[in-house]
């Protein structure tokens, strides 16, 4: 158990002191985490909403490929993004690899399936006769959508912490396109595993409880939300 | 007085289901402005196809929806804005009462002060004043089933579409709620079709009623009398009566009409032509059975025919005896102490005794109109 006293120890003075560059590296990860989970959101809540409201051929398929991408490896998603970036690949004029960008598109690649997917499910849940209910009172179109959305509003809280989830915590994609240069791409999970490799078990142990406690913090958020509106309906 | 124009009609509906069964035919059906019309039938006969049809709320394969004359289909969001619906759930959105009751002025795009008072008007017409703060999903059944009917009523909509609204509340709550949509929707004048499956249900809120079955419409007019002359087996089946008997018309004096049928002579009254082929039906609560032979006090019930009880069922407090007069297929409800008295039971010969006014007829050729009485 000493290992884990003295790293802890170590962390702390770390973290206290301001020797570690922790918030450089936070703001980065949160810049990068938070940008492909918003764009994620911006994709997949609409099409979410479209195939599980929508009946059409090739929906089974598309749900099919929504959850197969839920566990989609994120170094399978490195890869092939740092392929296309890179100087022989399709977008390697653009000159991305290697920068934030870069890393939140993979992030977004990896995001985007999870939060179609929940969504999906979750708007696949509310009744028709609800929606039905909103055209005969005559709302249509988008009306009909954002109410659909608000009924299925647990569901999209899950989204959001499904897919913020997913990306703050990876450390394949976001290594291979980002390459964890320091103050530039560094974020935390990359941090962690350089040292590591390194033996500087303080520094890692550090960043990794701030990594926690952020989830931890982004998930009791959600999760208060989600209580607080139950609760005002059960009032 | 004229009839009142017709608000919302149907005319060669067609529906056909994807998975097979009967499919969805209705040559013409009619709704009066200001009227309730009850469709009337059995789970699966089509019922909530025809409203929806009717209601711009699914297409129909064939015919044509007129609203006020005028042809109008789904995406027709003008005439879908002069229609509102209730349905059997009342599937209330997350959110406060008021929020619930006016989804439907927001779509509307009326100003937030005139949607404040319309919600506290329409919660005041369906007896939930004050109720605007609350959750909606913490109301009991009635309610919500009334603050589905305010959200409805609040758009003062031309025609309301109502869809078993009453189905899933228990029997108490169920009794005393269709006696106050009867009187809100009476107040409200609006235009209503209202589905059902509950015949007493349909008797108390709707002025004409159609009965459904298979997707076809087997009867339909005023309600006394649609619920009165069962047309057919099934029919008689589903109305837990008799099925109409045949006749002909041999006389017609100051307005009592003799129908000839069999060995028998019934007594109606009305006007039908002299030779005419009628159907015509007794409702069980106007027949009261008597010991043959029997003194019969003074009474203006002229007819009196001999019958013999072919079959004797519970009803609810009563018994249902089913009656056969020569070929003629009548039928009385009797109370447990009478039937008890007078010994009904299968066999057991009787005298029936109704008045001319309670014989329900109506000309052979007239399938599925309004009785002539």
């Amino acid at each position: 158990m000493g290992i884990y006293v003295d790293a802890l120890r170590e962390g702390w003075i770390l973290l206290s002191s301001g020797t570690l560059d922790v918030w450089a590296i936070i703001v980065t990860s949160l810049r990068v985490s938070g940008a492909a989970t918003m764009i994620a959101l911006l994709i997949g809540i609409p099409v979410g909403l479209f195939v599980g409201l929508k009946r059409f051929v090739g929906r089974g398929v598309a749900l099919l490929v929504f959850n197969s991408g839920m566990g989609m490896p994120p170094v399978f998603v490195g890869l092939i993004v740092a392929m296309a970036l890179s100087r022989r690949g399709p977008f390697g004029d653009l000159s991305l690899l290697y920068s934030q960008t870069a890393m939140v598109i993979a992030q977004v690649i990896i995001a985007t399936p999870i939060v179609m997917a929940i969504t999906a499910a979750a708007v696949s849940a509310v009744p028709r006769e609800l929606r039905l209910q909103a055209r005969s009172l005559g709302a249509q179109g988008w009306r009909v959508a954002l109410l659909t959305l608000r009924e299925a509003r647990m569901g999209l809280i899950a989204a959001v912490a499904g897919g913020f989830g997913s990306v703050i915590s990876e450390v394949g994609a976001v290594q291979m396109v980002g390459g964890n240069l320091q103050g530039e791409t560094r974020v935390m999970t990359t941090a962690i595993v350089q040292y590591t490799r390194m033996g500087r078990y303080g520094y890692a142990l550090s960043l990794a409880l701030v990594l926690m406690a952020m989830v931890v913090f982004v998930n009791v958020a959600l999760t208060r939300m989600q209580t607080s509106a139950q609760q005002w309906e059960r009032q | 007085m004229s009839a009142p124009a017709v608000a919302l009609a149907g005319v060669g509906l067609k529906r056909r289901y994807a998975r097979g069964g009967f499919e969805l035919s209705v040559d013409s059906i009619d709704v009066p402005a200001g009227e309730t019309l009850a469709l009337l039938g059995p789970s699966g006969s089509g019922k909530t196809t025809l409203l929806e049809i009717l209601g711009l709320l699914q297409r129909s394969d064939a015919g044509q929806v007129l609203l006020d004359g005028r042809a109008v289909g789904m995406r027709d969001r003008a005439a879908r804005l002069q229609m509102a619906a209730v349905f059997q759930r009342p599937h209330l959105f997350k959110g406060s009462v008021a929020a619930n009751v006016e989804y439907g002025l927001v779509a509307r795009r009326v100003p937030k002060r005139q949607r404040v008072e319309r919600v506290a008007e329409a919660l005041e017409r369906v007896g939930l004043a004050g109720y605007e703060g609350r959750s909606a999903l913490v109301l009991s059944g009635g309610e919500a089933q009334r603050v589905s009917l305010a959200r409805a009523l609040v758009l003062e909509p031309r025609v309301l579409l109502l869809d078993e609204p009453l189905a899933s509340l228990d029997r108490l709550l169920k009794r005393q709620l269709t006696r106050d949509f009867a009187t809100i929707l009476a107040d409200a004048g609006v235009t209503v079709v209202y589905v059902t499956h509950d015949q007493d249900e349909a008797l108390v809120v709707a002025q004409r009623i159609a009965i459904m079955n298979r997707g076809r419409i087997v009867a339909c007019g005023a309600a006394e009398e649609v619920m009165g002359l069962a047309v057919d087996e099934w029919s008689a089946q589903f109305l837990g009566v008799e099925p109409a008997s045949q006749g002909r018309v041999t006389g017609v004096e100051q307005g009592l009409v003799t129908v000839a049928t069999g060995g028998l002579e019934v007594f109606a009254s009305g006007n039908p032509p002299v030779g005419a082929d009628v159907l015509f039906a007794v409702h069980p609560e106007d027949v009261l059975l008597f010991e043959p032979g029997v003194e019969l006090p003074l009474t203006t019930a002229r007819n009196r025919v001999p019958v013999t009880v072919t079959s004797v069922e519970p009803r609810g407090a009563t018994f249902y005896a089913a009656l056969d007069a020569g070929g003629v297929k009548l039928a009385a409800s009797v109370s447990r102490a009478a039937a008890a008295e007078l010994g009904v039971s299968p066999g057991a010969r009787l005298l029936a005794v109704f008045k001319a006014t309670a014989v329900r007829w109506r000309l052979v050729n007239e399938t599925t109109g309004a009785a002539t009485m």
